[in-house]
């Protein structure tokens, strides 16, 4: 049962594809749009075959950048949530530097990043950890702070210590709470790793973009935004598989 | 035999019944005027089910948390505790069984079970040959209650997969497991249907036959089934009455006397808010 759903899913998804690139191509074909403005679906895919080798490079880069940049954001995220649950001072002091570091845009600082940590690939990890480093605190410090008081009332009965609340109820308690802060993560992630690479890089898939466009070879930048896209999609999805079979029982 | 299972070893509390005397107990919420319970007098003897009646808002979940140590800083309580055998102190000997199960959704039915092991005293942590056996033990102990609830197949689903009246089973057999001579309950059947309810009661009544019971409920059919004394909480602020003691065996059928238990408990808590 649970793979005929599966497949119609597959099926659903395919058939959105197809319109979605027929359309395109419909488009293509009644406005005559020339192929520097908008190329159609068919030459993005010649182009995709024909540059693999450099897509491939540079799809490599950013997706690096993604994992090591989400990584970063969630240890970032999950330490700073701790230390506010857990120290009541620290969270009146970091709560205005948290809200700050979300009210300054992150291509404001971009800039400041790439003197600071060069134009490899550092600075890119920090543009996607920043990125996410606040709704990943957010959910993960709500995670920890409501957890139900009657769970927390059962172990004190049973003689639980704080460390083994923390440990054994709070922790897996919130999880389900932080999984929805890693989905919405995953999501944002690239955009801080590309947004850094349109700043000043000399790899990557928006380094890729950026030379593309000013080379007005359109075809090639769909192809990498095309990758991009993809590569967003399946690490929403994988993410979300993963989170579905570790953490089950859910927010509901 | 499975009852040698069951012998706990380490524990010297579990086989000494434990009774419990309250006088002149005083309790009031901060934010409130008026003290919720005052003149309070309880006598709860060991190894008998006491039920606890009272409507809603008259104080009984309070005296249940003031027993099982879970009074916050939110309210003022004077009065005498005393315990006997005086062994120890009372929070140290008691499990708590609430409305809900309080299943922990993460953790497989028999980890539901075997919870109380990861703390407190029993929670050595380190790896030698000792502890294995005894979380061997312990695994094996909660596997046999689980067979005595009737869920010894649903050992390793996860609370989800069960209905309301089986996890209330798990909260049972993760109740005996503590193996405390004191078993704090606040209404912990009121949220099943009928026949569950009165299944339940009974497995409870077979299962906790030794144990010292405080059984918080508004339902004067449970406290004549369970009961060997009834205590009504009432009035404003309310103090406690003992109703009656009932001698025959539990648990009971719910027949004349029940239903003649029953009009009496009504006519008592009827008018109890218009005082």
């Amino acid at each position: 049962m649970m793979n005929k759903v599966r497949l119609k899913s597959v099926f659903k998804v395919a058939v959105t594809l197809c319109v979605l690139l027929g359309l395109w191509q419909v488009v293509v074909m009644i406005f005559a749009m020339p192929s520097f403005i908008l190329p159609a679906p068919l030459e993005v895919f010649e182009k995709l075959i024909q540059r693999r080798d450099v897509l491939l490079k540079h799809t490599f880069v950013t997706a690096t950048e993604i994992v090591f940049g989400l990584l970063l954001g969630l240890f970032m995220g999950f330490f700073f949530a701790l230390q506010m649950l857990l120290f009541k001072p620290i969270k009146r002091w970091l709560l205005p530097i948290l809200i700050a570091s979300q009210a300054i845009p992150v291509f404001a600082i971009a800039p400041l990043l790439m003197i600071w940590l060069g134009y490899g690939i550092a600075s890119k990890i920090v543009m996607a950890a920043i990125i996410i480093f606040f709704p990943v605190t957010t959910c993960c410090y709500d995670g920890l702070r409501n957890t139900p008081s009657c769970y927390l009332d059962l172990v004190k009965t049973m003689g639980a210590s704080k460390w083994q609340r923390l440990r054994h109820i709070q922790f897996p308690a919130s999880l389900p709470t932080l999984a929805s802060g890693i989905r919405v993560a995953v999501v944002i992630a690239p955009i801080g790793a590309v947004a850094g690479e349109w700043v000043g890089s000399s790899e990557g898939l928006g380094y890729l973009m950026l030379q593309a466009n000013a080379r007005m070879m359109i075809d090639e930048m769909f192809a990498a935004l095309l990758i991009l896209s993809v590569l967003s999609v399946a690490l929403y999805f994988v993410t979300d598989r993963l989170l579905k079979k570790y953490i089950p029982w859910g927010v509901s | 035999m499975p009852d040698n299972v069951l012998s706990f070893p380490m524990s010297g509390l579990s086989n000494t019944s434990v009774s419990i005397s309250i006088t002149e107990g005083y309790l009031r919420y901060f934010n409130s005027q008026m003290p919720t319970l005052m003149d309070l007098n309880v006598f709860i003897p060991a190894g008998k089910w006491t039920c606890i009646l009272g409507r809603s808002g008259c104080g009984k979940t309070s005296l249940l948390r003031y027993l099982a140590g879970l009074l916050d800083q939110r309210v003022n309580w004077s009065g005498k505790l005393r315990i006997d055998p005086a062994q120890a102190e009372l929070k140290d000997q008691v499990a708590y069984m609430a409305q809900q199960d309080l299943l922990m959704p993460w953790l497989s039915v028999l980890d539901n079970v075997l919870l109380s092991t990861r703390f407190g005293e029993s929670a050595k942590t380190g790896f030698s040959v000792k502890n294995t056996h005894k979380a061997r033990d312990q695994k094996e102990q909660a596997l046999t209650l689980l067979e005595k609830v009737g869920l010894a197949d649903n050992a390793h689903q996860l609370p989800q997969q069960l209905s309301g009246g089986m996890r209330q089973r798990v909260a049972l057999a993760r109740t005996l497991m503590q193996n405390k001579p004191v078993v704090l309950m606040d209404e912990p059947f009121s949220a099943l249907d009928a026949v569950t309810r009165y299944r339940l009661q009974d497995l409870a009544c077979t299962l906790l036959k030794d144990k010292t019971v405080v059984l918080i409920t508004h339902d004067p059919q449970e406290a004549f089934r369970l009961a060997h004394q009834i205590y009504l909480l009432r009035g404003s602020p309310s103090t406690a009455e003992l109703l009656t003691t009932l001698l025959s065996s539990t648990p009971r059928v719910f027949d004349a006397t029940g239903a003649q238990l029953q009009q009496r408990i009504m006519e008592r808590l009827e008018y109890d808010d218009d005082e």
